[in-house]
């Protein structure tokens, strides 16, 4: 009987339930309701379905206690290349004195902390024992067997396993997130949903009418505009840049740049950059309508002359030689981009237009919903940093969209009334949901307008325009 | 590391005429791409205008090409609005984005 009872104590124990009531559990709850909430707006609402029920989902797993399928402190050790702990999950490397450890060190440091030295003391220590040499484990035995210290930290940084760590050692230690998690640490993810991207995009519209071109850079105001906010309300250049790139409204370009210059911050951005995307018609009607007038919204703009199918073909080649040897950071996105629309449009390789318009895509948005959504470890998405991310990417589109529409009256002008300003709002990527409401929005005004194909072509500009900002951050603020 | 705010606001005025600029010169490229590729084009309009001469001989070719419709649509005695919703239904039962279909001409059928 006893033993009986002894058992499930112990399965008690070891449950993920147990979890939630040591340290930080209930965070972990909070957690799991938010990923509720997600699936919620993902399946009721229909937000952006196909990535935010995987980012959702990928938030429950990755929250449950015991569970073990991500690791956050793993992938921080993999970011500072420095010594990881997996026994109690974290990195040796101490952000304040922006200094990594070794092992020896490291120990030395926790039991010295828990004896009342400050970090300065420490650190002056370390220095000391630098320049002269000396035995640090000598002094750290000295140091236990001399101070009643907090045993619990004796027992954590005893015997403890520490490497270094790469992808291969990931795939041999991590859970099954941590695998797929790869895919985005190394870009892979982003570039092949850009490939179906360019697959599915028509560039004739853009083709047919360049100065659209004009209305997807203006759309980019948003980016940079909540990346100097950003800087404002404290965060650092890396991370603003990250959070700016949400007005670009385009995830797969988000995901990268963050995953590039803040990788810490890839859960929050992923999930604002979606969201904001799904609330597209509702974030862009009002700042359209106060922003334009009725006579503006109104304008019947001209047929756009045909484009032939060999235009078609040399537009992917030339944009991506341009581009990217003018902004050579651009390559993976504007080349896997051109790459997946030169698929579409030669006419000879529509098997494999179709693998990457379909398959492909389709395969990769549920590895890099449910990977993007296991980053949101409930110690790194709960802080004061998220809510301030949320916020800014709400200025990025609002702002983004500003952009478009101020450069679109610009061109209303010049033009003589011919534009109509409001597909410069669908300068903001979120392909075709942003051109959608350019043509709810003009057919409102005068229900004989159909703006769609010239609202795509500011669209798809919209997304080589957040590529080309993209490039200028990853290239300034890049390592 | 953070930024000064002056820094800062010269990244983000440099990041947006960056993109200004690199849009910019990418639209000469296409304009230049585009007039190479229609000079030598009259031939190949010619043709297509006759395909839709003898394609449609006994409707008249007033009507008016539908706006916005890439300057491919042709109407012929069919009023904009009906042109609309008849491309709304085609897409909406093919279940395709109407941006990924091509309308070359509609006609009433008259009994």
């Amino acid at each position: 009987m006893e033993n009986i009872l002894e058992t499930l104590k112990k399965l008690w124990m070891d449950s993920g339930f147990m979890g939630f009531f040591m340290g930080g559990g209930w965070k972990s709850l909070i957690m799991i309701i938010v990923a509720l909430v997600l699936l919620y707006l993902g399946i009721k609402k229909k937000f952006e379905p196909l990535l935010l029920v995987g980012i959702a989902f990928g938030t429950l797993l990755t929250n449950l206690p015991g569970a073990d399928l991500y690791h956050m402190g793993m992938w921080d050790a993999y970011v500072h290349e420095c010594p990881y702990d997996p026994v109690n999950d974290y990195a040796l490397y101490n952000s304040a004195q922006e200094r990594i450890y070794t092992q020896d060190e490291y120990y030395y440091y926790v039991a010295a902390r828990a004896c009342g030295r400050t970090s300065d003391q420490i650190e002056e220590y370390f220095d000391t024992l630098a320049s002269e040499g000396g035995d640090i484990n000598a002094d750290f035995q000295a140091l236990v067997l001399s101070t009643d210290y907090d045993e619990d930290v004796a027992m954590s940084v005893d015997g403890s396993l520490v490497m270094e760590l790469s992808f291969t050692d990931i795939a041999h230690l991590g859970g099954l997130l941590d695998i797929l998690y790869i895919g985005v640490k190394a870009g892979i993810y982003p570039c092949l949903i850009f490939i179906g991207v360019g697959a599915m995009t028509d560039f004739g519209p853009l083709i047919a009418n360049p100065k659209s071109f004009f209305l997807g850079a203006a759309a980019q105001f948003g980016v940079f505009f909540a990346f100097f906010g950003a800087v404002l309300l404290g965060f650092s250049g890396n991370e603003a840049a990250s959070i700016g790139i949400i007005g670009g409204a385009d995830g797969p370009t988000a995901i990268l740049t963050c995953m590039l210059l803040a990788p810490a911050l890839l859960g929050p951005i992923a999930i604002a950059a979606y969201s904001y995307m799904a609330l597209i018609p509702m974030i862009q009607p009002p700042i359209m309508r106060a922003l334009t007038t009725e006579k503006e919204r109104s304008v019947k703009m001209e047929q756009l002359r045909e484009v032939s199918k060999t235009e078609k073909i040399v537009f992917p080649i030339v944009v991506a030689g341009f581009v990217i040897l003018l902004l050579p950071s651009t390559a993976p996105l504007i080349g896997c981009l051109m790459f997946g629309n030169l698929l579409r449009e030669t006419g000879v390789t529509e098997r494999l237009s179709d693998v990457a318009q379909n398959a492909l895509m389709n395969i990769v948005t549920l590895f890099l919903g449910i990977s993007v959504g296991a980053t949101t470890v409930a110690a790194r998405f709960l802080t004061v940093n998220t809510l301030k991310i949320v916020l800014l990417g709400l200025i990025a589109f609002c702002f983004s969209t500003v952009g478009g529409l101020l450069v679109g009256k610009l061109m209303y002008k010049l033009s003589g009334g011919k534009i109509n300003p409001l597909i410069g709002a669908a300068g903001v990527s979120a392909v075709p949901m942003a051109a959608r409401v350019a043509q709810v929005e003009g057919q409102k005004a005068n229900p004989s307008n159909f703006l769609l194909m010239h609202a795509m072509g500011p669209n798809v500009a919209g997304v080589i325009g957040s590529a080309i900002a993209a490039g200028f951050l990853i290239k300034v603020f890049g390592a | 590391m953070k930024m000064k705010l002056s820094e800062a606001l010269i990244d983000a005025v440099m990041g947006w005429a960056v993109v200004f600029l690199g849009i910019a010169l990418l639209v000469l490229v296409v304009v230049l791409l585009g007039k190479a590729m229609t000079a030598k084009k009259p031939a190949a309009v010619t043709a297509h205008e006759a395909a839709v001469a003898v394609a449609v001989p006994e409707t008249k070719s007033s009507g008016p090409a539908a706006p916005g419709a890439a300057g491919e649509l042709k109407l012929y005695d069919t009023p904009e609005r009906d042109a609309a919703m008849i491309m709304a239904i085609v897409a909406d039962e093919l279940k395709l984005p109407i941006n990924e279909l091509r309308f070359i001409s509609i006609k009433e059928v008259k009994k």
